[in-house]
């Protein structure tokens, strides 16, 4: 038995900073000074702390290096296990606190979270099924069909509060309570892992790291709705974590946790991978389920609900990953463990994917119910370069903008949706004063514009309508009429879609316009950036007084924008200038300004 | 799979060897002193032979470490045996042979081994 383990996060995020690279060297090196029967490497999914990767932490001593290079190892392995000398220079300085190592559950980061659906995430190996079973994985999936009738089975799930953690939020209980009863000669369980939002990435985290997880609640949603069959439906952009799955899969069938009557209950139950080719509007459930029937991912009208005619016109159950993820330990905690933390209508925990002007940019599971405050200060740990907090972004192309006087706001569901806001999946950008928030809601409207599918007119023009008034607005040629015009647009395409792209589509729009109506206005009225984003309304001048005519500014302008006599001031011609900032970056004399 | 006891045994046997991982400090602590002079008076067979005992013996709440240079190097291997709310025991040149007894009397029942501690190996 090895003495000591090393686990190596394998998940997408360190993997690009070369984590497999250091599994390398890591198993040379123990190999090399003749430690290999001693010390196991684990490959494992995501720690959360990607900022800081390649990530690895050592045990027993739980030490967390972080940012480790290829070029540490030797170092690690000869001091560390093999003397059991801590290299302490490259631990995650937060765990250092003077001469004491503190646990990393102390530290800012970890200290609020609680994993639920991360729970197994940088713990296990997923690629094996041992690991999972011995963190109690399938002991839910044997209770539910040893001891429990599936009515029983939706109940608990009911009684939890679970809501569905994709975006839209529905009771999962109600959903599955919803199915049951329908009679049909197959019905199937969907695993939405299309997760498209630019900057959430829980669900490939919880399949690179927990891919089990994701079965087993597929398996036990299948046995309390009657359903045989599974499919999980992943975008091909995601491949560690559907090599993993199938890996997963392949081992579940070998284990007899996959096939026909598992735990000599008389249940069987199977599931299938199919791959998204990354369309945004196959996240929607309607248009995921035409996708995977192998037709062109395009939404259909509701109803009839997939409880009633979805997947190949059965009745159909469709979770999210990060939904399927809480069910095992809801089914083994009871209900009440679960219910138990949160807020009045939002139980559990949620899983936010922190990216943007933010320190600790990452993965954070955090109870329902923490305030902003708290992610972004303590857990995310503030902004970097002493900028100001000014706005988050929740909920991606769907979802709006909370202000900086809102920042108090404890998250969860309704609070979300009282402010315009929405949980959507779970992605967190944090902006700084830097940030224009006309700008933002631009740059959501081109993302929604490419990925309209174009069956429906409101959706397919009007985000088109919608992008060119906000382009209109950012060049300078805005007038006031605009911003209403954007606003009645924006009510229309909510009003009139057809499916949820469309219907949120014109949220990052209307929540800038409630909360920075200011911004718009300055663009329009005084032709102003406040946050000097937009370039067409900037321009460069040099102060004369501080101008030492050095020429350095001359010298890089790609334009040849700039001219001057040597030791005189120089000037900037307007209506050259690309205002591409290499000027100010090469002034030593603060001489050049925007205005 | 077609019982949950069959599950369980699979567990329980999986978990045996995922113990580290936690965050335990409740557990029995066994350090190894592994510098340059335990390392050469033959700590690293000791150390092996620790981890093995506490496997056969499917000891769950014991964890196995190394430490450096304590400063008293004609001792070495020296060992170090921490039990929660209890003074910590020193055994020195500790051998492999030694090591199946400190880890059935100290460990599982809780009776250090005196005269292989340090003070009986000094007389």
């Amino acid at each position: 038995m090895a003495r000591s383990h090393v686990l190596v996060c394998g998940g997408t995020g360190c993997t690009s900073s070369n984590s497999a690279l250091i599994v390398e060297t890591l198993n040379k090196e123990l190999e090399k000074q003749g430690l290999a029967d001693e010390v196991k490497v684990v490959t494992t999914g995501c720690f959360g702390l990607c900022a800081l990767g390649p990530i690895m932490i050592v045990y027993p001593e739980g030490s967390f290096y972080s940012s480790v290079k290829p070029e540490d190892i030797p170092e690690i392995v000869s001091e560390h296990l093999l003397k059991g000398r801590i290299v302490t220079r490259l631990l995650y300085q937060e765990t250092v606190d003077e001469d004491q190592i503190k646990s990393l559950n102390e530290t800012d980061f970890y200290k609020k979270q609680v994993r639920v659906a991360l729970r197994n995430c940088g713990v296990i190996n997923p690629e094996n099924i041992e690991e999972y079973i011995a963190m109690d994985g399938y002991q839910a999936l044997a209770k539910c069909l040893t001891e429990y009738t599936p009515e029983q089975v939706i109940q608990i799930v009911t009684d939890s509060g679970l809501r569905g953690r994709g975006g839209g939020g529905f009771p999962t209980g109600r959903k599955w309570a919803l199915t049951a009863p329908n009679k049909a000669p197959q019905k199937y369980i969907v695993c939405n892992a299309d997760e498209g939002d630019p900057g959430a990435f829980m669900d490939r985290s919880v399949l690179e790291g927990d891919p089990h997880t994701v079965i087993e609640a597929m398996a036990i949603a299948g046995y309390a709705v009657g359903a045989t069959k599974g499919y999980v439906y992943v975008r091909a952009e995601y491949p560690i974590a559907v090599k993993r799955l199938q890996i997963a899969i392949d081992q579940a069938r070998e284990y007899g946790l996959l096939g026909k009557n598992l735990f000599g209950s008389g249940f069987d139950f199977d599931v299938e991978i199919r791959l998204g080719a990354g369309a945004f509007v196959c996240g929607e459930e309607t248009a995921l389920m035409t996708s995977i029937e192998g037709n062109r991912g395009e939404p259909r009208p509701r109803p009839p609900y997939p409880a009633v005619k979805g997947l190949f016109g059965c009745p159909t159950v469709e979770n999210n990953v990060e939904t399927l993820a809480n069910i095992p330990p809801i089914i083994l905690n009871g209900p009440e463990w679960f219910a138990s933390m949160g807020t009045e209508r939002s139980k559990g925990t949620k899983v936010f994917a922190l990216g943007g002007k933010i320190k600790h940019t990452g993965l954070v599971e955090i109870p329902m119910g923490t305030t902003l405050r708290e992610i972004i200060e303590e857990i995310g740990g503030g902004i970097p370069n002493g900028k100001k907090f000014k706005a988050a972004q929740t909920g991606g192309p769907s979802g709006g903008c909370i202000p900086a006087d809102l920042i108090d706001t404890p998250i969860d569901y309704d609070n979300l949706t009282e402010i315009g806001c929405m949980m959507g999946s779970g992605g967190l950008i944090v902006m700084d004063e830097d940030t224009c928030m006309v700008d933002i809601a631009k740059f959501f409207l081109e993302f929604t514009v490419d990925e309209s599918c174009g069956k429906c007119t409101p959706c397919r023009i009007g985000t088109k309508r919608l992008l060119e008034k906000l382009e209109k607005i950012t060049s300078g040629n805005g007038t006031m009429e605009d911003i209403d015009e954007l606003e009645d647009l924006c009510h229309y395409i909510k009003a009139n879609s057809l499916c949820g792209l469309g219907q949120t589509a014109p949220n990052p729009v209307l929540s800038t316009l409630r909360f920075f109506r200011d911004e718009y206005i300055a663009h329009v009225r005084d032709k102003k950036c406040p946050a000097r984003v937009c370039k067409s309304m900037l321009s460069y001048e040099i102060v004369a007084d501080k101008c030492r005519g050095c020429t350095a500014c001359k010298r890089v302008c790609p334009a040849n924008a700039i001219s001057g006599e040597v030791k005189q001031p120089h000037v900037i011609d307007k209506s050259a200038c690309l205002k591409c900032g290499a000027c100010i970056e090469k002034c030593k004399f603060d001489a050049i300004v925007i205005r | 799979m077609k019982s949950l006891a069959e599950l369980q045994a699979i567990r329980d046997k999986a978990r045996m060897q995922m113990q580290m991982r936690k965050d335990n400090s409740e557990a029995i602590r066994v350090v190894i002193g592994m510098a340059t002079c335990g390392i050469s008076a033959g700590a690293r067979p000791v150390l092996n032979a620790f981890v093995q005992e506490i496997e056969k013996r499917r000891l769950e709440n014991v964890v196995v470490t190394q430490t450096g240079c304590i400063g008293m190097c004609q001792f070495e291997p020296i060992v170090e045996v921490f039990v929660p709310g209890k003074d910590k025991v020193t055994y020195a040149k500790v051998t492999p042979e030694k090591v199946p007894r400190i880890v059935a009397d100290h460990l599982v029942n809780g009776n250090p081994v005196m005269e292989y501690t340090i003070g009986s190996v000094m007389k």
